[in-house]
């Protein structure tokens, strides 16, 4: 595993997955497709519908974004190389055609190439962490990084795995729920957030890092740099030429919409209130 | 030589301020108990929830009502308008009390006429696209509605999650997405309105054609309550664009705005659907009292482009061709573009709040103009030398795209020596090029006296014979949208 004084390339992996996904209004993390949908708030949302069949939700013709979280990575990642304690940034996504769009975006925060893994179809259904993280430990050591920080889960399957299985098979320490890091010589002190408060920890590099929300505010990628994005070199890999098999240990078996929300009920007066209560068997 | 003043008389007053009230009955205890029997419980009478009707969203205007009745159904609205016909009472209607020139509430004692639970949706064609709604529904919960079944509403504005669609008819409210799809002149298909006498006008067609007979509805459309009240609506709705855009652009000059403007126009054609503009001083106010960020570097101009499309890519391609152009042609000095709608909203809501940015400053004048779209910004640069050091602000922003700007000068309070220096100072500049002193806001209680700056008297002489012959004893509204002078 190379290793230089200096950090040479920090990978930034872009969640791209589709995933099993709820009608439910979106909050900061809760499930939606993430690539695919327009990211909900609040109350304009897409509605999501799963399919008749009951083995996903649909997510034709509904548009990809980049993982909110995974946009905190790579700003973080910009934002070590501007600080010149990193040389290359390179985005890394996995998926369809659609994701060199999400790539395309990171360049033009400011990563300076990116890397395209194609799946798609059916493989691209049933991607999991476990496939991602082997596909991204592959990556790794073919393009020797020695950081890899990615979002710390995906908001439409709330996995919060891929980073974890990553260090796992590279054998690299890692800061997950990153809310701060810094670097010092050939260690990374990582504040991470725990149940409990903060932790802090320094680590060894290479390392694997996740974001959480409070590390950064990611920066609008302004014209100039979308410009300057379109020349950016984005390379096509197939899993099978990183030796990566992504066939899944997992099969879906149903997919159902939550339960639909009751409307409530309204009483006139205190013993309405009192009679409905005793009716319902809460009294 | 400006053109001479016909509504001059001689009154030292302020033209915008209250008139002396009007011999309008005052509400008895009959009255209430008439109310009471016709709306249990929804004849509101404690002066603690009367408040918040009694005051506009600015807090510039307070009447003094006592009564605010909350009607369901069209009949419930007759039997009101009837009543207080026959007994010479006056009624304020009042949707989302979200207006800007002080139509939306009582100047003295008049009886409030609330929409708020007028909110059902009647009927929605999706073939059509033909929506018909009761006056009270908000228009955010119409769009959500509408979003739902693949459309949206014609028109869109920062009000929007208070706003009533029934005002928004009764005021011609513009909004964001007129430069696309038009104004409620053109998308309201059919009313139905309750006149003063009780009189039900059901006119609610939803014919995309129907020449039969003078166009009834146009009256009302823009009446400001004065003419009617509305009770229900259809319009006809847009299918929801699959892909929206946005584009947050700097400029450095006013004319390299509006040269982007026909760039944009020419490059981006039918799919444009917002073209809005905000200058340096909005956006310190909104990084002030909002904690927003500038998404680009600092500049004098910034641009709000809104793109909407049914084919994602071919309208990306055409909206990075033009952006390409206007960055190398040096008319856009940065930018930034959203695909997405987290990004999108936030973009937009930049230019949205910077309404609320101006009520953190004191007390804001708020003028709506139409102009010719190249004078557009001298006239705030005009005021700026105009008023120099009485002004804390003077920021200008709006839809430039449709030739409309909103002027706003702030002061830490209140300052009639301000107000002075401003008006008619304003209008009079507006007159000259041939402007309309409200662009989209309409007149209500503050601009009633102004009309004559944008309308020949003979016009304003014909809407006054409209008026009495609709609301002879005037008790719809009284105060508000035609001037002092017409009685």
């Amino acid at each position: 595993m190379h290793r230089s004084s200096e950090v040479k390339h920090v990978a930034s992996y872009l969640n791209t997955r589709g995933c099993e996904c709820f009608g439910q209004p979106c909050e900061s993390h809760c499930p939606v497709l993430t690539d695919r949908t327009i990211h909900v708030q609040l109350k304009t949302f897409i509605k999501i519908r799963v399919k008749p069949d009951r083995t996903g939700v649909v997510t034709d013709g509904v548009k990809h974004s980049m993982n909110p979280f995974c946009e905190i990575a790579v700003e973080e990642a910009i934002k070590l190389k501007e600080k010149k304690l990193v040389k290359e940034v390179v985005a890394v996504s996995c998926g369809p055609q659609q994701v060199q769009e999400t790539i395309r975006t990171a360049l033009a925060m400011g990563a300076d190439r990116g890397i395209h893994v194609e799946v798609s179809g059916k493989d691209y259904e049933t991607l999991g962490p476990l496939q991602v993280s082997k596909i991204f430990a592959a990556l790794a050591k073919k393009e020797q990084a020695d950081l890899i920080i990615l979002g710390k889960q995906a908001i439409d399957d709330d996995c919060n795995q891929t980073g974890q299985m990553t260090a796992a098979l590279l054998d690299w320490p890692q800061g997950t729920f990153a809310s701060e890091m810094t670097l010092e010589a050939d260690k990374l002190k990582v504040v991470r957030e725990v149940d409990g408060g903060l932790e802090t920890i320094k680590i060894k590099l290479p390392a694997v890092v996740t974001a959480d929300l409070r590390l950064n505010t990611p920066r609008y990628a302004t014209l100039p740099n979308i410009m300057k994005a379109k020349k950016k070199k984005i390379a096509n890999v197939k899993p099978a030429d990183l030796g990566v098999d992504v066939c899944s240990r997992l099969e879906v078996l149903k997919v159902d919409e939550p339960p639909q929300r009751q409307a409530g009920v309204k009483v006139e007066t205190v013993d309405d209130l009192v009679g409905k209560l005793k009716e319902a068997g809460r009294v | 030589p400006l053109k001479p003043h016909p509504q001059r008389n001689g009154s030292e007053r302020n033209p915008g301020a209250a008139p002396p009230r009007l011999p309008f009955s005052r509400v008895t205890r009959e009255d209430l108990a008439f109310f009471r029997t016709l709306l249990p419980g929804r004849t509101i009478t404690d002066p603690d929830l009367l408040k918040s009707s009694n005051v506009d969203w600015l807090k510039t205007v307070e009447g003094n009502s006592e009564v605010l009745l909350r009607p369901k159904t069209t009949e419930e609205v007759s039997q009101i308008l009837r009543h207080c016909n026959e007994r010479n009472l006056a009624v304020c209607p009042q949707g989302g009390n979200t207006g800007l020139v002080g139509g939306s509430v009582p100047v003295f004692d008049e009886i409030i006429l609330s929409t708020s639970l007028m909110n059902q949706v009647i009927t929605f064609d999706n073939i059509s696209g033909i929506l018909t709604c009761q006056a009270g529904c908000v228009l955010e919960n119409l769009s959500n509605y509408l979003e739902e079944r693949d459309f949206i509403m014609p028109l869109d504005l920062g009000a929007k999650g208070s706003c009533h669609i029934g005002g928004n008819v009764s005021t011609n409210a513009g909004g964001l997405r007129l430069l696309r799809y038009g104004s409620l002149r053109g998308t309201v298909l059919g009313l139905e309105v309750v006149l003063a006498d009780g009189r039900i006008l059901n006119c609610l067609a939803t014919l995309r054609k129907d020449n039969t007979g003078y166009d009834l509805k146009q009256l009302f459309i823009g009446s400001e309550g004065t003419l009617g009240v509305i009770t229900a609506v259809s319009i006809l709705c847009p299918r929801k664009p699959k892909a929206v855009n946005v584009a947050f652009l700097g400029c450095s000059s006013f004319q390299q705005l509006l040269e982007t403007f026909q760039c944009c126009r020419g490059m981006l054609g039918e799919i444009l659907s917002a073209f809005e503009f905000f200058d340096a001083s909005c956006m310190s106010l909104l990084e002030k009292h909002l904690k927003l960020t500038n998404p680009i570097t600092e500049s004098p101009f910034y641009i709000v482009i809104e793109t909407a499309g049914s084919n994602a890519t071919h309208d990306e391609e055409k909206l990075h061709k033009f952006l390409e152009e206007v960055m190398t042609s040096s008319l856009v000095t940065d930018g930034t573009v959203a695909t997405e709608a987290t990004k999108i909203k936030a973009l937009w809501s930049l230019r949205e709040r910077v309404t609320e940015a101006l009520t953190h400053e004191g007390y804001t004048y708020k003028y709506d103009i139409s102009l010719p779209v190249e004078k557009i910004y001298d006239l705030v640069q005009d005021m700026r030398g105009h008023l120099g050091d009485m002004a804390k602000n003077v920021v200008g922003y709006g839809h430039v795209g449709d030739g409309n700007l909103h002027l706003n000068i702030t002061s830490p309070s209140k300052d009639p020596a301000l107000l002075a220096a401003i008006e008619p100072y304003v209008y009079e500049w507006t007159s000259e090029w041939k402007g309309s002193i409200s662009a989209e806001h309409g007149l209500g209680l503050k601009k009633r006296n102004y009309i004559y700056y944008s309308k020949p008297s003979e016009a304003v002489a014909l809407m006054g014979s409209i008026k009495a012959m609709l609301d002879p004893k005037g008790i719809l509204n009284p105060y508000k949208t035609l001037p002092d002078n017409i009685h």
